[in-house]
């Protein structure tokens, strides 16, 4: 009798599917996986120890970069960790804006986990149209913060500064004509909370179109379902959290059951899953994006009523503003001292969670009372589900793999670190 | 957490383990076990399936080097001269509760800890990265290897004592045809002075 062996094969980490730099080894028996090895650490840039010699403010420009594609969320678990740390109140309108931001950062990594899926499964057109639906969101990031990407917006204490009055305009160009750019130009005429409201008003129709590509789609279908199971009982020992618990139908949120910010004053529902296969967890990200649209909305409402200061004005955190920095002496040297020496915090430790569009992101902080923090440790909710790939794709065929991958919506930006 | 529910947790804490915790501290809403770790493994298992208790997810493990943490709070109490730690950061989804445990790991020159995957799972790749960064062995582990770190890497980044620039940098070498390894020539620097204050600096108004 022949002597058969299973063969080694490498996925990536230069694979299109990869999502980045993953790196596979994979035994194989014919097309199915016996086991599944990640090699990760291509994109390890030790944030964590460059964090510890940094000051505060200094790091939380690299929390943008950690999982690059929902930016202002990572800022959010940072900035709220050091908060914790100083005891800071942060004003209501910061927060309702965090909320928003938030939210609106939850969209746009859910858009691009979408077309990545259904590119990965063999669905070209999503992608096209979630990337049109991305760049809006992108222009909102770009009018609060200057940056299309990596805002760096929000502050320990607050925000960087409160929403523009007005929403930069195109300009005609070789492409587009006068009359083509008006057309662009006509939901940029108000404040940036015009624009945002004309967005979600659009929103849930994009939604629908999408499902009409993919929710009862065959192919998409017979791709999806049953693939990667996984029971509630397996998902909570594996460290799941976010739409990967959910999917497997378990209630847990945080923005529900452990509230932070504005998120017990805002009414939005928790969609969960049944069967815990990559179907399921399809639909709850889907829900997701409807019910992050209704937060949204609620907070452009309350945004529009309530003018404020958006930064705590304990001046020994946040900046004093520029004219009364030129004014006042005792201001000059609070600004000085910002940003020469940067705050201290109190001894102590602190974890904080948030809920991430990927599941739960955690900052743990233990600070020596120094002004940079003697350790940070980043709780990557795609660390943990990444490890569970094995256990998901055993026994599936390798293009379930992709499917699986493509759940478990991957960026290595927070894996690696 | 509220803190009725922290003492509710602290009180089932101590009923379900005794003297088997060596420290229970509380601040900033966060309740904080010590436990020696020779009663590590036990004190996971009655966290993991006491009833009252219930911490099913395990949300992180971190390793924490102490060498060179000067002031005495409640982060570093009862360390007596160790130099590592391990942090759990647990969480109980039917209870809704958090807990920290701090792990301060004997012999400072081989630091060495038993696993805990087998009661939770979710830690084998938590525990990798420990054991990669800080060098801090988890006896038990079925498959303890570097994760973060390069190929052939030497040596922990994240001790205290290894510099932010590493030891070696690399380049493509035109003439040999591959990537070389040499040592670094760039001076690390130090922009901004590391200062402590005093206890209560910043909090109160200014």
């Amino acid at each position: 009798m022949a002597e058969i062996r299973n063969y080694t094969m490498n996925f990536g980490p230069q694979h299109p599917a990869a999502h980045g730099v993953l790196r596979l080894v994979m035994e194989l028996d014919g097309e199915v996986i016996r086991r599944a090895d990640p090699h990760i650490g291509l994109l390890h840039r030790a944030t964590e120890k460059l964090a510890e010699n940094k000051t505060y403010v200094q790091s939380v420009p690299y929390m943008d970069r950690l999982d690059y594609v929902s930016m202002m969320v990572n800022e959010h678990a940072y900035v709220m960790a050091i908060e914790k740390l100083l005891q800071v109140d942060v004003p209501l309108r910061a927060q309702y804006i965090r909320v928003m931001f938030d939210e609106i950062t939850r969209i746009l990594n859910h858009l691009l986990w979408l077309g990545c899926h259904a590119l990965d499964v063999g669905a070209m057109t999503v992608f096209l149209y979630t990337f049109r639906d991305r760049e809006d969101l992108m222009d909102c990031y770009e009018a609060v913060s200057g940056a299309r990407m990596h805002a760096a917006y929000y502050r320990p204490g607050g925000v960087y500064r409160d929403l523009p009055d007005s929403m930069p305009h195109y300009q005609p160009s070789s492409i587009h004509n006068e009359k083509s750019t008006r057309q662009r130009n006509e939901n940029r005429q108000g404040s940036l909370l015009d624009f945002i409201e004309d967005f979600t008003n659009r929103f849930p129709k994009y939604v629908d179109e999408y499902e009409t590509l993919l929710t009862d789609n065959r192919i998409w279908k017979q791709r999806l379902v049953d693939i990667g199971v996984v029971s509630p009982e397996r998902a909570k020992a594996l460290g799941f959290t976010g739409p990967m618990l959910r999917g497997s139908g378990v209630e847990w949120d945080l923005r529900k059951k452990q509230p932070y910010e504005v998120y017990d004053r805002v009414e939005f529902d928790i969609p969960v899953g049944v069967n815990g296969d990559c179907y399921d967890r399809y639909l709850v990200r889907m829900e997701e994006m409807r019910q992050a649209n209704r937060i949204i909305k609620q907070c452009v409402d309350w945004l529009r009523n309530n003018p404020g200061s958006v930064i705590t004005d304990n001046h020994k955190i946040a900046p004093p503003s520029r004219l009364s920095m030129k004014q006042n002496m005792e201001e000059m040297i609070h600004h000085f001292k910002l940003f020469t020496e940067g705050m201290h915090v109190p001894r102590g430790e602190a974890y904080v969670g948030v809920e991430h569009p990927k599941g739960e992101f955690g900052i743990y902080i233990i600070s020596d009372g120094a002004n940079k923090p003697y350790r940070l440790k980043i709780r990557a909710p795609g660390f943990a589900h990444l490890a569970a790939l094995d256990e998901m794709t055993r026994g599936h065929m390798i293009a379930d793999l992709v499917a699986v991958i493509g759940t478990q919506d991957i960026v290595f930006g927070e894996i690696d670190r | 957490m509220t803190n009725s529910r922290l003492d509710k947790l602290a009180a089932d804490l101590q009923q379900a383990l005794g003297d088997q915790l060596a420290d229970v501290s509380q601040a900033l809403g966060e309740l904080t076990i010590r436990v020696r770790p020779d009663d590590l493994l036990g004190v996971a298992q009655t966290l993991q399936s006491h009833p009252d208790l219930s911490f099913e997810t395990l949300i992180d493990l971190c390793g924490v080097d102490f060498s060179e943490y000067t002031t005495d709070t409640y982060a570093g109490r009862g360390r007596e001269g160790r130099r590592f730690a391990v942090v759990y950061h647990l969480l109980s989804v039917t209870h809704n509760y958090r807990l920290r445990m701090r792990v301060f790991v004997e012999d400072n020159e081989l630091p060495m800890v038993d696993s805990v995957v087998n009661i939770w799972p979710s830690v084998n790749w938590f525990e990798r990265e420990a054991f990669d960064l800080y060098g801090i062995v988890f006896s038990g582990h079925p498959d303890l290897r570097r994760i973060l770190t390069d190929y052939g890497f030497i040596g922990n980044p994240f001790r205290k004592d290894f510099p932010l620039s590493g030891h070696v940098e690399m380049s493509y070498d035109p003439d040999q045809k591959r990537v070389v390894y040499q040592p670094v020539t760039i001076e690390p620097r130090e922009i901004t002075p590391y200062v402590i204050r005093e206890e209560q600096y910043g909090r109160d108004e200014g």
